[in-house]
This record gives C-alpha cells, structure tokens and sequence, in this order.
C-alpha cells in the first residue's frame, strides 16, 4: 500500500510539473516564425503518433487485431464526410462484431 | 483519482499489480504522461495571465480536450478546452469511484469493441489537421518514427519521439 500512495503522489506531482511547464515557459511571450510553424505540426504529429500507438501497440509489440478493422472502417467513414461521432461509433461496432464472429 | 491522466492511471496499475516497484511505476507514467509536455507548448500561446494563471489552466490538458480544442494550423480555442475539461473531470472522479466499487460488474469493454474509440477519435481529429501537404507529411513521419519505436521503446516514448516529425516546420515556410 505505501508503494502504490508513493507512486501515486510522485506521479501527480511530475504530471502536475509537465503540465505547467509548456503555458508558463512559452506563454505571454512572441515567438519566431520558425518555433510557430513546429509548434503548429506538433498536433499532426502527436495525432497520427496516437492513432498507430492505439492501433497497433500492445505493451512493445506491434500485433494487427480486431482494432485495425474499426480504425479502418472510422477511416472509411470518414472519408465518406460521416459525422465523427457516427465514425467512431462504427468502429467500436465492427470491432466488437469481428471480435464476437470472426 | 488525484493525478487526473487515465494512461499514467493504468500504467501504475498495470506495473505495480505486475510485481514491480514504485519507481518502475512512476518512471513508467511520467513517460505516458511526458507527451502533455508538448501538448502544452502547442496550446501555450492561447492561455491567458502570469505564469501562475497559465500553469493552472495547464492542468486542464488531457488528451480529449486538447484535440477537441484544435482548431487546425496550431490553432487551439482556450476556452473550449477549458469547457470540455470540467466534464470531464466529473465523469473522471465518478467513473473512478464506480470503479472502486463496482469492480469488474461492468465485463470486458474489450467486447463491446471499446477500446477502438480513442484511436478512432485521434483519427477523426488528425483528419482535421491534414490540409497541408506539410501537416500530412509531419503526419506520415509521426507514423513511421511512433510504429519503429513500439518494439524498443518502454510505453508512451514513441509517441513523445514521434514529436520530432514537428521539426520539419524548420524548413522555410509553408
């Protein structure tokens, strides 16, 4: 029990500290044009970095599973112009449906 | 419950109930929780006041505020992140307490193919962000750099390495 309140104090303090970091060390102040345009990319880039990780990551491996089919089915809707709610909903339907069937 | 980020929750969980100790836990959740690092940078130029201000309305960067909040282009709308945190925090608390004790009467979200919604909702968002070619080139490079990284890496450093596909806006303008 005193590991796990341990752990839990000390990561809530670094999360709390990660957090901050960013507002209080690059807000209120102007950037070069350069800093914006790579802070600008920072979003595709953690996005696309989330979406393969969910995807295809279980603990260090990589395994294509059930998931792969709803990320693409959401894709397909999406390509499709579906409203996000009803793709996301689509994946979770197929990918409990291959789970169940397949 | 009190460090409000659900990967570094799982994480601590998943190591300690794994026979390990505390700082293997917490190093492993720091790493998760080392990508709301960047996250915070992009968003920084859109919170308001002194220091101390901008670091509490840091606090409110998780995951789905901070991707409902792009507005594209590096965009972010402050105050719909701040909005779409509170809820959030509610459900976060209560779902926690649920959880305690209720325990298992929920089943395997596994089934009900629940564990697919936040790569579909990161899809959804990162469609959103693609209308450059550079944003889709950033993009693809995140990709390659993030599955390369899985296998080698501990949890939550690729998608933090993933960040470097960013340093391409250093290449004149878009």
């Amino acid at each position: 029990m005193t590991a796990l309140w341990v752990a839990i104090i000390a990561v809530a303090l670094a999360n709390a500290a990660i957090k901050a970091a960013g507002p209080v060390i690059v807000g209120g102040q102007e950037l070069p044009p350069r800093a914006v345009s790579v802070i600008a990319l920072l979003a595709p880039a953690l996005l696309a970095a989330l979406v393969v990780t969910e995807t295809f990551g279980e603990e260090q491996h990589l395994v294509l599973d059930e998931r792969a089919i709803g990320v693409a089915v959401a894709g397909l809707a999406l390509a499709l112009r579906a409203p996000v709610l009803i793709a996301i909903a689509l994946a979770a339907v197929a990918t409990a449906l291959t789970r169940a069937f397949v | 419950m009190i460090t409000f980020s659900g990967s570094a929750q799982f994480a601590v969980a998943a190591v300690l109930g794994g026979g390990g100790g505390a700082l293997a836990a917490i190093i492993a959740a720091v790493l998760l929780n080392a990508r709301f690092g960047p996250m915070g940078v992009a968003i920084a130029p859109y919170l308001k006041g002194g220091p101390l201000r901008r670091a509490l309305e840091g606090q409110a960067v998780v995951d789905a505020s901070w991707a409902l909040a792009s507005r594209g282009g590096g965009r972010f709308d402050r105050e719909f992140m701040l909005g779409a945190t509170v809820p959030q925090l509610a459900a976060w608390i209560g779902g926690t307490a649920v959880g305690v004790l209720g325990g298992n009467f929920i089943g395997d979200a596994g089934k009900l193919g629940l564990d697919v919604i936040f790569p579909a909702f990161f899809l959804a968002l990162l469609a959103g962000e693609l209308r450059s070619a550079r944003a889709r080139a950033v993009a693809l490079l995140a990709v390659v750099l993030a599955l390369a990284l899985v296998p080698f890496a501990p949890p939550g450093v690729p998608v933090i390495a993933a960040c470097a596909a960013a340093l391409l806006g250093l290449k004149g303008s878009s």
